[in-house]
C-alpha cells in the first residue's frame, strides 16, 4: 500500500515536531525515516500509525484518507523499539494475538504463527516467554506478531535502538532479507546514517520538523541536496570559503563541505591545491585517517586507502599540497549541525 | 606396586577425610554473626510467643479445645470477622486499582496531598481512626445523618465494622499496584490497539492479566488487616455477640472475664487462619512472577 503524507503538522506545547510534511511512499517500498532526535521522524511514523493526531493536513493510505480513522482500522503493524511484547503471554500466544482478535479459527491461527515462528528462525521457543529471550530474538517475536496480520503498511520506530552492535547488524541484514521475501510497504525510524544507507530502498532525511532529502542511499550520499544532510550523512570537513583555499569554488558561499576520503594528498604543488602540514596520523584499520593543517590553522582530515598511504610514505610534521576531488557549498547554512 | 597401591589408597581416605573436615567448616562459616542474630531475633519475637500460645491452647485438650473454639458465640464472631473483612477487601480491590490506576495515570492538582492520604490508614493509630469513624457515621454525624432517615444505622453496627475494614484495608491494595502499574509501559497498549485491538480488548487481554496477581495479593494483605483490626473496630461497633461482635473483640471480652483458656483458644484459630493466608500471598506472588524468570 502506499502513503501520502499532505503537508501534516505537529505541535507539542511550544515545540513544533512535524512542519508542513509533504512526502509521497511508494507500494513495497523499504524507507528509512532518518534524523537526529528531534527531528520529528518518530512523531511522522507515529502520526501515520495513528498513534498521533496531526495537528493540521492529512494522511492517506492506499488512496483511502485516514487521518481520521483509529489505528485499529489502518491495517498497519507497528514495531516499538523496545518491543512491548506482552509479557503475561508466550511467544506464540503474543504472535497470536492479532489473529485471534480478528477471530480467525484456531486451526488458521495455529498455521499462521507455526509459519511465522519459522520465518523468525524461533521455531522451538514458541511456549516461552518473552523474558526467556534475548533481546535480538524478542524483536524478531515483536516483528512477528506484526506481520501476523498480514498489514498493509509495516512501521517500525527504531528497531534495533536496544540492541547491542553485533545482533543490531545481524537483524539488519535479516530485515532487509525479509522484506525482499515479504514486500510489505515498509517504513522505519532511525538515528543511524549507516543503518539508513545498509537497509532502506530510500531515506528521507529529516531535521527539526522538516523533511531535508528524499533519495536513494547513493543520492543523499553523493549529491545532498543541502548543509545538513552533506554533514549529518557522512563525514565531512567544513571550511570558512576564504577566498583561496580550495580556489575553484565560488568565493561567495560561505564555507566548504568536502568529505575526507574525498581530498587527495600530493606532494607537489598543483593547480587547486592548498599547502598543508601533517600534525598526525591516525589508524582506523582499513583507512589511515590523516590530520592537516591548512594555512590560518584550519584543519582537515583527509582518508587514505593503506596503499595510498605507503605510497605517499606520511609522517607527521610533513609539507603536503591538498586538492579536493569533489567539494560542495550551500546556501542554507544557517541550518546546518556545525559541531 | 602394592606399596604404591597402598599409599594411593591411604592418600585418597586422607583426601576424603579433608572433605568431610571441610564441609564442617562450611557449615560452621555459615553460622556467622549475622545468621545467630537473625534467628535469635525471630525466635524471640516471633516464635516464642506464638508457641506460647499455641501450648496454652493445647493444655486444655482437644474436646475442650474444640467445644471452645466452635461455641455459637465464636462461630457467629469468625463469621462477622471473615466475611465483613472479604466483603470490604474485594470491594477495595476494585477500588484500589481504581485509584491507583489515576494516581499512576492521570494529573491533576493535589495529586501528591490525594497519593499521601492514601497511606493514612497506616499512619492513624487505630484509635484515632475509629474516633473519626464513629462520629462520621453515627445518627448525628456528617455521613450517618443522611442514612439515618432510611432507617440505616452505620455506627454501632455490621455497617460500622465493614465502614472501618474498608478504611483499614485500602491502602494495601493502592500500594501493591502502584508500582506495578508504573512499571507497566504505555507502548504495550499502543502495540495491542495496532493490532486490532479495542479499547476494551486491550484493557481486558492486555493491561488486566499481568495486574491480576498484585490485585489478589492486595485483596490477601488487606484481607487479613481487615480481620486483625481491632483498636477502630471496638470504638465503631456495639461489641454485642451475634450482632457486630467481631474474633479479636471476643478474644479481649474473654480476657476481660478472666478466661484465659477461651482467649486462647480463639486466638489459636485466628492465627491458623492468618498463617494460612500468609501462605496463600506467598503462592500467589510466586504466581504473579511465574513468566518473569530471566
Amino acid at each position: 500500500m502506499s502513503i501520502i503524507i499532505n503537508q501534516v503538522s505537529k505541535k507539542f506545547g511550544d515545540f513544533q515536531a512535524l512542519d508542513r510534511i509533504n512526502l509521497e511512499i511508494k507500494e513495497g517500498g523499504l524507507v528509512a525515516l532518518l534524523g537526529p532526535s528531534g527531528s520529528g521522524k518518530s512523531t511522522l511514523l507515529r502520526a501515520i500509525a495513528g498513534l498521533e493526531t496531526p495537528d493540521t493536513g492529512s494522511i492517506i493510505i492506499n488512496g483511502k484518507d485516514a487521518t481520521h480513522l483509529d489505528v485499529a482500522q489502518r491495517n498497519i503493524g507497528f514495531v516499538f523499539q523496545h518491543y512491548a511484547l506482552f509479557k503475561h503471554l508466550t511467544i506464540r500466544q503474543n504472535i497470536a494475538f492479532g489473529l485471534e482478535i480478528r477471530k480467525h479459527p484456531p486451526k488458521r491461527i495455529k498455521q499462521k504463527v507455526d509459519e511465522l515462528l519459522a520465518l523468525i528462525q524461533l521455531e522451538g521457543l514458541g511456549n516461552r516467554y518473552p523474558a526467556q529471550l534475548s533481546g535480538g530474538q524478542r524483536q524478531r517475536v515483536a516483528l512477528a506478531r506484526a506481520l501476523a496480520v498480514e498489514p498493509g503498511v509495516l512501521l517500525l520506530d527504531e528497531p534495533f535502538g536496544a540492541l547491542d552492535a553485533k545482533v543490531r547488524k545481524e537483524l539488519r541484514a535479516w530485515l532487509r532479507r525479509l522484506h525482499d521475501e515479504v514486500h510489505v510497504t515498509s517504513v522505519f525510524v532511525t538515528h543511524d546514517q549507516e543503518e539508513a544507507m545498509e537497509v532502506a530502498d530510500e531515506i528521507v532525511v529529516m531535521n527539526q520538523g522538516h523533511i531535508e532529502q528524499v533519495g536513494t542511499p547513493a543520492e543523499i550520499y553523493d549529491h545532498p541536496a543541502t548543509a545538513f544532510v552533506m554533514s549529518f550523512v557522512g563525514e565531512v570537513n567544513i571550511l570558512p570559503g576564504v577566498a583561496g583555499l580550495f580556489c575553484n569554488l565560488p568565493t561567495s558561499q560561505s564555507h566548504v563541505y568536502v568529505r575526507p576520503h574525498e581530498l587527495d594528498l600530493l606532494h607537489h604543488e598543483h593547480e587547486s591545491s592548498t599547502p598543508a602540514t601533517v600534525k598526525r596520523i591516525i589508524h582506523l584499520g582499513r583507512e589511515i585517517q590523516a590530520e592537516l593543517a591548512l594555512p590560518d590553522d584550519f584543519v582537515v582530515f583527509a582518508n587514505l586507502s593503506r596503499e595510498k598511504f605507503a605510497e605517499l610514505n606520511l609522517e607527521a610534521g610533513q609539507q603536503v599540497f591538498v586538492k579536493p576531488q569533489n567539494a560542495k557549498s550551500f546556501a542554507d547554512l544557517h541550518r546546518a549541525v556545525l559541531s | 606396586m602394592a606399596g604404591n597401591y597402598l599409599t594411593e589408597m591411604t592418600d585418597f581416605t586422607s583426601d576424603k577425610r579433608l572433605a568431610k573436615e571441610n564441609k564442617i567448616k562450611q557449615l560452621l562459616g555459615k553460622i556467622s554473626l549475622p545468621w545467630t542474630i537473625t534467628i535469635g531475633y525471630l525466635i524471640l519475637i516471633l516464635l516464642l510467643p506464638i508457641t506460647a500460645l499455641i501450648t496454652k491452647s493445647i493444655t486444655l485438650g482437644f474436646e475442650e479445645f474444640w467445644r471452645i473454639a466452635t461455641s455459637e458465640v465464636a462461630m457467629s464472631a469468625y463469621e462477622v470477622s471473615f466475611l465483613t473483612a472479604l466483603i470490604a477487601a474485594l470491594i477495595n480491590g476494585v477500588m484500589g486499582t481504581l485509584i491507583a490506576w489515576v494516581l499512576v495515570r492521570y494529573e491533576f492538582p493535589g495529586k501528591k496531598v490525594i497519593d499521601a492520604a492514601v497511606d493514612l490508614p497506616f499512619a492513624l493509630p487505630t484509635s484515632v481512626a475509629g474516633l473519626v469513624l464513629a462520629t462520621v457515621y453515627s445518627d448525628k454525624g456528617w455521613i450517618g445523618q443522611l442514612f439515618a432517615p432510611l432507617g440505616i444505622k452505620i455506627a454501632f453496627t455490621r455497617l460500622g465494622v465493614f465502614v472501618a475494614m474498608l478504611f483499614i484495608s485500602l491502602p494495601f491494595i493502592v500500594r501493591t499496584l502502584q508500582p506495578v502499574l508504573q512499571e507497566m509501559e504505555s507502548e504495550v497498549e499502543e502495540a495491542a490497539l495496532s493490532l486490532g485491538a479495542s479499547e476494551w480488548q486491550t484493557f481486558w487481554r492486555v493491561i488486566l492479566p499481568p495486574l491480576l496477581p498484585p490485585i489478589l495479593t492486595g485483596v490477601a494483605l488487606g484481607f487479613s488487616r481487615a480481620v486483625g483490626e481491632y483498636g477502630s473496630v471496638v470504638i465503631v461497633s456495639s461489641g454485642i455477640p451475634f450482632q457486630d461482635l467481631i474474633a479479636p473483640v471476643l478474644v479481649f471480652q474473654r480476657l476481660e472475664q478472666y478466661d484465659v483458656a477461651g482467649a486462647t483458644v480463639i486466638g489459636t484459630v485466628l492465627l491458623i487462619v492468618s498463617l494460612v493466608l500468609l501462605l496463600l500471598i506467598n503462592l500467589l506472588q510466586q504466581w504473579g512472577r511465574r513468566y518473569a524468570v530471566k
